[in-house]
């Protein structure tokens, strides 16, 4: 073994021996005698079928958790655990709770652990899980389709029009794209978060969605600019429409389970919104290939680049996703499209110089951009 | 636009469904009337039909042997102590009590941190006569102050509460009182915090039978409530004691019942001779909830609020609402009824649903 090894090995080593020790000798429990268990019990998907709720938990603990009895509407009910028997760390298991719920109103799940500790779920609406392949999901496809890829279609027919700009106009187009994409950056994460509230402690999800945005970004820019060449026109343009797709993804997930958790009403009106809102983030993509000569397959792949995944999301999310999965999600969105407001804004700088970046042109563009994204989601 | 597709989507799903009901359903899709209500009817049938439907139960059984009482049991189990006459020619009845900490199962693999009187909850059903003298020796094997504070009649030093029979742990305290008035009475836990002691399952029931001898003009009705008198053979007697528990301490019952076990008399009914009078010491010591019912299904009873009176103060009620601490005595009859189950439970549906609810089984005469 050479020194340098050496080196590496004796804190390894030492790290090693500290850990068997704490597992050999548990000086910490003497530090709680009888304390008594630490439980955590996340609902992370709830199936409707006609007469039975199928809910998927998963628990976290100081030792394992026996999930004793349930409650439906302040009831005790019958029900079966699968895998039966008391549940490990982290570990999960099906609860089928037979019950005549009714269409269209509120229900409350509660799981009582042995130790009478009680975990609860809300139904909002009830209303039963779309099949993946039944006419509900037919459905989806529409609502996918109008959601994603209609809307960027729609946004990027504007690209005859930004065409008969000057310079200093696709300037403040691109900086008009920044806004739009810092609001869905802001956006993203905070639906990101908001899905990790519903996940087990142990996970540290809301942490997970910055990392994984963070990792996401590095990535994408690392990619983009391998060459040594920074992405434009068309480039850029592929790279804003992945962004804008991701975060679409993440949409989709929210507009599914919308659906799946039966806020049918809410997710009808969400569409509509998203519509419309969706219309600017084709208008986004088209902005950095101005001085270009895109062909219509072009238009056609960045279009698909970008709503498709809508429409996926819309799938995934009907089907009643793990909320760590839609955090991760969001997580990877925040990412692509931190790393297209970073180039964007390079690109700004590569044609202005650093200077023209608090220019009006610019700084109006921003604004312009979050303040459009705004008033269009008060649509949502 | 979308609402619309929602709209005709669940229109056709209750179309689909109401099919698969047969005739009942063909009637209804050939008329054409599928309102929401009817979607959900045929969508509740076809659960029946595909599956089980559920029950509004608790899964699996309570280890009785294990909680060391059994709810059968309890109700009958009279502590009567050991009768002794002292120098001053008293009658005096001696019971021994004990607090112990100690976890019960108050539903299948529900656990709960009780502190409980003779490892019991309720504790044990103290039945003594008019005009006896009443001594109970009180240890606190328990980890907290505790005390038994009985409704009665007694002096001061006698009540049970901060400076007056309060017990710390390893300590022991004698009570003395005399056994009046008679009735179903209730004693329990006064340490502060009352709530908590109280919930935590410090609380039992004491009954005082009429002396006929006091009280020529029901002496008929005295003997039958005396216990061992030939009067009171024929009564089938049983004591309930209403409670709840809050497993996990957020001042709600997770747990309602009659003596401790959710639904225990549901799954396994009280065996019930029709020819027979039944009387039921009725006692409410639930935590958090101002009050709780007793209802009786397809038959009527008179009530003795308190049991303090031989003739009942509500006559011909098949309900009646106690509040915490009150209690009573309920006679009825089954003679000459249909055999099989008869429900009663707390008319407070969520009590009922969340373990409070049982059955008498009225056997064949």
């Amino acid at each position: 073994m050479s020194r340098a090894n050496a080196y590496f090995a004796l804190p390894l080593a030492a790290l090693v021996a500290l850990v068997a020790l704490l597992i050999w000798l548990k000086p910490f429990d003497a530090l709680a005698p009888g304390a008594p268990p630490v439980e955590a019990l996340a609902f992370e998907s709830v199936r409707l079928e006609p007469g039975m709720f199928r809910a998927k938990v998963r628990v976290d603990g100081s030792g394992p958790v026996s999930i004793a009895q349930v409650q439906v509407d302040g009831a005790y009910r019958t029900f079966t655990q699968s895998p039966p028997g008391p549940l490990g760390r982290l570990s999960s298991a099906e609860l089928a709770i037979p019950y005549p719920w009714v269409d269209g109103e509120t229900h409350v799940i509660v799981a009582l652990t042995s130790t009478g500790a009680a975990f609860e779920h809300s139904i909002d609406v009830a209303q039963t899980t779309p099949d993946v392949f039944g006419p509900p999901a037919r459905m989806l496809l529409l609502v996918g389709l109008l959601l994603g890829l209609a809307p960027v279609a729609i946004g990027l027919m504007s690209f005859p029009a930004l065409r008969q700009l000057g310079r200093e106009g696709t300037g403040f187009i691109l900086a008009i794209t920044v806004g739009l994409l810092v609001y869905l950056l802001i956006d993203t994460l905070g639906e990101g978060l908001e899905a990790a509230e519903g996940v087990l402690e142990r996970f540290h999800a809301s942490t997970l969605v910055w990392v994984v945005a963070i990792v996401t970004a590095a990535g994408l820019i690392g990619i983009g600019r391998r060459g040594d060449k920074p992405p434009e026109g068309l480039k850029l343009a592929g790279f804003i429409a992945l962004g804008i797709g991701l975060h679409n993804l993440g949409e989709g997930l929210v507009v599914g389970a919308a659906f799946a958790t039966g806020e049918t009403a809410l997710a009808a009106f969400l569409v509509i919104g998203f519509i419309i809102h969706n219309v600017t983030e084709g208008f986004g993509i088209a902005a950095p290939l101005t001085r270009e000569q895109p062909t219509l397959i072009n238009f056609i792949s960045l279009a698909l680049l970008a709503g498709l995944p809508a429409l996926l999301g819309v799938f995934l999310g009907a089907q009643v996703v793990n909320p760590l999965w839609t955090a991760i999600c969001f997580g990877i969105g925040a990412g692509a499209i931190a790393q297209v407001v970073i180039e964007i804004t390079a690109l700004l700088v590569r044609q202005n110089g650093t200077a023209k970046l608090a220019g009006t042109p610019v700084l109006g563009g921003v604004v312009t951009g979050l303040l459009v994204m705004y008033v269009t989601a008060l649509l949502v | 636009m979308l609402d619309w597709l929602q709209r005709k989507l669940s229109r056709r799903q209750g179309l689909k469904s109401a099919g698969q009901l047969g005739v009942f359903g063909a009637i209804g899709a050939a008329a054409g009337i599928v309102t929401p209500a009817s979607a959900a009817n045929a969508k509740m049938a076809k659960g029946h039909a595909g599956h089980h439907r559920g029950e509004n139960r608790t899964v699996g059984r309570v280890d009785h042997k294990r909680n060391g009482f059994d709810p059968h049991a309890i109700l009958t189990d009279w502590d009567r102590g050991t009768l002794s006459t002292d120098d001053q020619g008293r009658r005096v009845r001696s019971f021994e009590i004990s607090a112990i900490d100690k976890e019960i199962e108050i539903a299948p693999g529900l656990f709960f941190p009780a502190w409980t009187y003779n490892g019991r909850v309720p504790g044990p059903t103290l039945r003594a006569n008019e005009g006896e003298h009443i001594r109970v020796t009180f240890r606190n094997a328990g980890s907290h102050p505790h005390s038994i504070h009985f409704h009665g009649i007694h002096s001061a030093s006698m009540d049970g509460i901060t400076g007056a029979g309060m017990v710390n742990p390893g300590d022991e305290f004698t009570y003395e009182f005399p056994a009046k008035p008679f009735g179903c009475h209730l004693y329990h836990c006064h340490a502060i915090p009352l709530k908590r002691h109280i919930h935590k399952g410090l609380y039992g029931a004491i009954i005082i039978d009429p002396d006929p001898e006091l009280h020529p003009e029901h002496r008929d009705v005295a003997l039958s409530r005396q216990l061992g008198s030939e009067e009171n053979k024929h009564w089938q007697e049983m004591v309930m004691v209403m409670n709840g528990f809050d497993t996990n301490f957020d001042d709600e019952n997770e747990v309602y019942a009659a003596n401790s076990i959710a639904f225990a008399y549901m799954l396994d009914p009280i065996k019930i001779d029709p020819d027979r009078p039944v009387r039921i010491y009725l006692v409410n010591v639930t935590e958090f909830d101002p009050i709780n019912s007793f209802h009786l299904h397809a038959n009527f009873f008179d009530y003795f609020d308190h049991g303090t009176t031989l003739e009942p103060t509500l006559k011909t009620v098949d309900t009646v609402m106690l509040c915490q601490a009150q209690r009573g005595i309920i006679e009825f009859s089954f003679k000459d009824y249909e055999p099989g189950r008869y429900m009663f439970h707390a008319h407070q549906s969520e009590f009922a649903e969340l373990g409070w609810m049982s059955f008498f089984k009225v056997e064949g005469s």
